[in-house]
């Protein structure tokens, strides 16, 4: 298969980008100004992301379709107005993860967004559960950009106006050169941001406004260090087939109203949330410098095994390592002395709280 | 007068006599990234050629430190340690990461001199 390039190729070769492949397309991991100062502009200012090689998946027709999908996903979409979105998971029958994801209600039935990595798989799982009964649509036409950051609001309000009025975990349409443009507030930072669903005939042209505006290109290595600060999983690393939403303390996403439901993996994510998980997703805080990648090994105070990394960096905001990892649920306390093998070497660490930088989400006119 | 010999792994070494000062080149630092983390040799302890002799860490990932020559570990660069983005800054002089007291001379031969390394870094990164 041939590597995939996304419609703003030219644009990331222009500001100086080092590409990569990622899930099967060439992707910015850094611009010129390198990670750690791409991250502190995207906290301290605005951020634009290429998200494009994700799936925007979009589903509509026939009466029973919200139904249809409660038997899938274990969201309350009966509850979801229109525009509005929710983070869900798609399970397999053992209650692991196969992909995490955004649906949001569109005015004639579902949007999707899927990780890069699952997307196709997805599609095939989903289309099969729902009967081919509706109308799927993986759109390829479609790129997608985050502007995430503290300046996000007043950036893309200056290129798209009235997008500002918009809540958190909403979208609506809007208008940009004559053409329609999906926009959501939302985003994988820990930070106040947007999504924006645009064609590709225009995406470069509105991505270089931005910058106009004062944002900057981020790369997905930056990417990665915001979302591990903001406690945020990625699929692949700290979710997988063999990992449920109750392990990954990914409970808040699965409302009451849905846990005596079926769904796909309902049977064992009720017998989880009545007999409690064996492993636990956690913070992890090492002492010192030292960083503690994905795969590292954690120790009890008594040398025993007790768990492993899934991600871990350097924090450029909290200037600090940090990690997330599963370990067995009685060591899951905030405060727990751990050991993390890092060549050859016990490190001292803590199991602390999540995130490990302050979310800035905007809830209407409040800042929380 | 001093001689500055570069490595296959990146580093630099530069000799005074038997003393050798050894970091890694700014070649290095441009595919690593921003360092974030460096982790030194210990004084007093001994190294050998093409053996680990520190790591460094960027964002993205670790990467092990090789000692181009064997010897005695005589001094180490604790501004690194507590400024490992100097690293970025001035990687082929004040943030040298060991100095060595070295065994055998002739290690120096098969190391690359500067001409040599510029035409290999350019190859191997292309």
């Amino acid at each position: 298969m041939s590597i995939k390039k996304t419609s703003l190729n030219n644009l990331h070769i222009k500001y100086g980008a080092k590409l990569v492949e990622f899930a099967g397309y060439q992707m910015p991991i850094q611009y010129k100004d390198g990670i750690i100062q791409e991250h502190k502009y995207t906290r301290s200012h605005s951020g634009i992301f290429d998200v494009s090689h994700m799936g925007q998946l979009f589903i509509s027709g026939g009466d029973d379709l919200t139904n249809d999908l409660e038997k899938i996903f274990p969201a309350d979409l009966k509850k979801l107005k229109t525009n509005q979105s929710k983070y869900s998971f798609l399970m397999n029958n053992k209650g692991g993860i196969q992909d995490d994801l955004i649906i949001t209600k569109t005015s004639d039935g579902f949007l999707i967004i899927l990780n890069a990595a699952c997307k196709y798989n997805d599609y095939e799982v989903i289309k099969s559960k729902l009967n081919n009964q509706y109308k799927l649509n993986l759109d390829e036409s479609l790129s997608l950009i985050a502007l995430q950051g503290p300046e996000a609001k007043n950036v893309l309000n200056k290129v798209i106006p009235g997008c500002d009025s918009l809540k958190f975990m909403n979208g609506n349409n809007y208008v940009y050169k004559n053409e329609k443009v999906y926009i959501t507030r939302s985003g994988y930072t820990g930070e106040d941001g947007f999504e924006i669903s645009i064609k590709h005939s225009d995406v470069e042209t509105f991505v270089e406004s931005l910058i106009e505006n004062g944002s900057k290109l981020i790369g997905l290595g930056a990417r990665d260090t915001l979302r591990m600060e903001a406690g945020l999983c990625l699929y692949g690393n700290d979710l997988d087939n063999d990992t449920s939403p109750i392990e990954a303390n990914l409970k808040w996403a699965i409302p009451k109203s849905r846990i005596e439901t079926e769904f796909v993996g309902s049977e064992v994510l009720k017998n989880q949330f009545q007999s409690g998980v064996k492993k636990l997703r956690v913070g992890i805080k090492p002492d010192s410098k030292v960083i503690a990648r994905g795969n590292t090994k954690i120790y009890n105070d008594k040398n025993q095994e007790i768990g492993k990394v899934t991600s871990g960096t350097f924090g450029p905001s909290v200037e600090h390592p940090i990690a997330m990892g599963y370990v067995d649920n009685s060591y899951s306390t905030v405060n727990t002395k751990i050991f993390l093998e890092v060549r050859g070497k016990k490190i001292p660490a803590n199991i602390c709280n999540l995130p490990f930088y302050k979310k800035n989400y905007v809830k209407g006119e409040i800042n929380v | 007068m001093s001689e500055v010999k570069y490595s296959k792994e990146h580093e630099w070494i530069k000799l005074d006599g038997e003393e050798a000062t050894i970091g890694i080149t700014k070649h290095a630092t441009e595919m690593l990234g921003d360092i974030v983390f460096a982790e030194l040799p210990e004084k007093g302890s001994n190294v050998d050629k093409d053996g680990t002799a520190g790591v460094v860490e960027s964002t993205k990932a670790a990467s092990d430190v090789y000692t181009p020559v064997s010897g005695e570990v005589i001094d180490t660069n604790q501004m690194i340690v507590d400024d490992p983005s100097k690293i970025n800054e001035d990687p082929e002089e004040s943030a040298w990461f060991f100095k060595l007291k070295i065994k055998d001379k002739s290690e120096m031969d098969s190391l690359m001199s500067k001409e040599e390394y510029e035409k290999f870094a350019k190859e191997t990164s292309a």
